[in-house]
């Protein structure tokens, strides 16, 4: 039998891609480029007994997805900027409480309302350092709509896998093209489902970590009673001051994420062999790149692209490896030199790394990259 | 044979943090009877608050339990609830959580009529902040942030969630404490969005700096101004000025519940597959 195939806007794909991952519950609040989603869920959810919620606001709607996911639903929110910009202290509370979800947003020109229907590449630091204190951050830059519909799957499996909020941040081109996509078949996509106790009730602590780096989660109405809270925890879940206890936790939420990166950070190498200009890009700005590398390749210039798929974790380690080996990078992306200073940080000073930065709304075209590749020497 | 309050109290969770002669403890015991009463599941049973002295609550209380960010509790609550609509959840929290930072989720839970119970414990100041006037601070009362009194005019809870669109609205003190459990146990029992606000003392922050000599007086304050709805029917409006009604102030059993009307949605849904 053949796949089912559609020609799909990004935004109905990654709805999609969320359903087929198993997500029950959508909290949302309106906002330009993602409303597409709310909408779909809106229609799709009730029809397999989900629930579907337009909450009065953008925090509203972080804090009702928490709230789910607590009851053992897998839970997706989406949003762009300005709505990513105030849920960031209930993404804290993600991710100190640990509570799987995923928060989609598609990134639109920036800061504050900037150009709500303009593609960006600038909310990639947000998801990094937009809440504050210490946590961990997955956050996935896919580059097709196929791939939006995929790692919209992987966004859950990472999110249930980790027990963490779980980012999945296309640009304002991705989400609103429309390409060709090809359905995985039910069970073709491997879904990974959240950790649940196996001791009794009475034994259960929230925050174990004799189970490892990522403590059991149970759900609440399934028999186990247990305490959440936003403040730094014990392992039982109740709130600590104590030095020992706070320095072991905020360590281990790091940890069972930048400890798994190498599990958690995907990327295609194209052209890379026996590159010597290297182009690292990602999001729409990959597609660009990749016909720039194409033409340079044509005119003899040994080009290729570290296309990044997971942006946070930052592949430094891939990137560092390949510093030594070529005569430069060059990172075009739509914003002012985000994964710039990132992959400044992985060459080690050992190759120049050369930004093209544009944020008026325009995207990057292969011409703007193919000048910088040529100008390597 | 004296009620047992342990039963739901967490071991090794007390003492609490809250100050003596703080109303709190009498507001907690009082809906420990409710849930008693009305022999709640502790499993099936999630109590959701925000930040703030009396958000601490759920900590001590032996079930489900969920501490959030300051303001958020009724948008979490919503998010349990619709996922889960046979458990009982209960939010409590301040007046400053609930009617301040908290003020869009909580008139937008009364609007949707969801099935939740909503204790406010209204102390008319931010007390773990140390004492700054809230929405529910008396005009021309001292706090730390009106040193020469305040200009704002307050919020009335009940009003607020009766315009709101709440289905059930009572009002306490923590003086009456034998009526606390009674109005708690039918909020929770209303199938819609239920408020019950407890008119509350923060002797620390807020009766010293309003020169309420003890606890004792600012109780009788409490006492004094109390008038139950029934007896508020014979008296005249200049008897009642100064006063507050208390009991059940409104109740409406004919507005849909959220996730009853939701179930409908996913049955029309289902059908138009």
């Amino acid at each position: 039998m053949s796949k089912k195939v559609a020609f799909l806007q990004g935004n109905e794909a990654a709805t999609y891609g969320a359903l087929y991952a198993g997500c029950t519950f959508f909290a949302g609040y309106p906002i330009t480029p993602s409303t597409e989603v709310a909408e779909i869920m809106s229609i799709e959810l009730p029809k397999i007994g989900g629930k579907f919620i337009q909450m009065e606001d953008e925090i509203g709607a972080m804090a009702a997805i928490l709230g789910a996911s607590l009851t053992g639903a897998k839970v997706l929110d989406s949003t762009s900027g300005p709505g990513f910009s105030l849920k960031q202290e209930l993404i804290g509370m993600g991710c100190i409480s640990e509570i799987p979800c995923v928060v989609y947003n598609v990134m639109r020109g920036g800061p504050s309302t900037g150009m709500p229907t303009g593609p960006s590449q600038s909310d990639v630091m947000c998801a990094k350092w937009g809440t504050h204190g210490d946590h961990p951050a997955i956050c996935l830059v896919p580059s097709t709509v196929q791939e939006l519909f995929e790692e919209m799957v992987r966004a859950f499996n990472l999110s249930e896998k980790y027990r963490t909020p779980v980012f999945i941040m296309p640009d304002e081109i991705v989400a609103h093209m429309r390409e060709r996509v090809v359905f995985p078949e039910p069970g073709e996509i491997p879904l990974i489902e959240r950790t649940t106790p196996t001791v009794s009730p009475a034994d259960y602590k929230p925050y174990d970590t004799s189970f490892g780096d990522v403590p059991p989660l149970a759900a609440f109405g399934s028999g186990y009673k247990f305490h959440v809270t936003s403040l730094n925890k014990a392992q039982d879940g109740f709130p600590t001051t104590k030095a020992e206890l706070v320095q072991a936790e905020e360590e281990r939420q790091v940890r069972k994420v930048e400890g798994n990166a190498d599990d958690i950070i995907e990327f295609e190498e194209y052209q890379l062999d026996d590159a010597e200009v290297v182009v690292i890009a990602y999001g729409s700005t990959a597609r660009s790149a990749r016909y720039a590398v194409n033409v340079a390749r044509e005119q003899g210039i040994k080009a290729g692209m570290f296309r990044l798929k997971t942006f946070w974790p930052f592949p430094y380690k891939q990137i560092t490896a390949m510093a030594g080996k070529v005569k430069g990078f060059i990172t075009p992306e739509m914003n002012l030199g985000m994964c710039f200073g990132e992959v400044e940080r992985a060459a080690q000073g050992k190759v120049p790394v050369i930004g093209i930065f544009r944020v008026d709304g325009e995207p990057i075209n292969p011409d703007q990259i193919l000048d910088k590749i040529k100008g390597v020497k | 044979m004296a009620f047992d309050y342990e039963k739901w109290i967490r071991p090794g969770k007390l003492p609490h943090i809250w100050c003596p002669g703080c109303g709190h403890g009498i507001i907690m015991k009082g809906m420990i009877r409710a849930m008693e009463s009305l022999k709640l599941k502790k499993e099936n049973t999630v109590i959701v608050s925000g930040i703030g002295c009396a958000s601490r609550l759920p900590g001590y209380i032996d079930c489900c339990t969920l501490h959030t960010a300051h303001g958020r509790a009724a948008a979490f609550a919503t998010g349990v609830k619709l996922a889960k609509p046979e458990m009982d959840v209960i939010i409590v929290g301040g007046d400053g959580d609930g009617t301040a930072i908290g003020g869009n989720h909580f008139i937008h839970a009364c609007r949707r009529n969801i099935n939740l119970t909503y204790i406010i414990m209204n102390n008319n100041i931010y007390g773990m902040t140390g004492g700054q006037f809230s929405p529910c601070t008396p005009t021309g009362a001292l706090a730390s942030t009106t040193p020469y009194g305040n200009p704002d005019p307050g919020f009335d809870v009940a009003k607020l969630a009766i315009g709101a669109g709440a289905t059930f609205v009572a009002r306490g003190t923590s003086f009456h404490a034998n009526q606390i459990d009674k109005l708690i146990a039918e909020a929770i029992q209303h199938k819609g969005f239920s408020v019950v606000e407890i008119l509350d003392d923060c002797p620390t922050t807020y009766g010293r700096r309003n020169k309420f000599k003890s606890v004792i007086e600012m109780m009788n304050r409490l006492k004094d101004i109390a008038v139950p709805v029934k007896a508020a029917e014979k008296m005249t409006a200049e008897q009642l000025k100064g006063k507050v009604l208390t009991g059940v102030l409104y109740k409406d059993d004919t507005k849909p519940e959220y996730t009853v009307e939701y179930d409908k949605v996913i049955e029309r849904a289902k059908a138009a597959k």
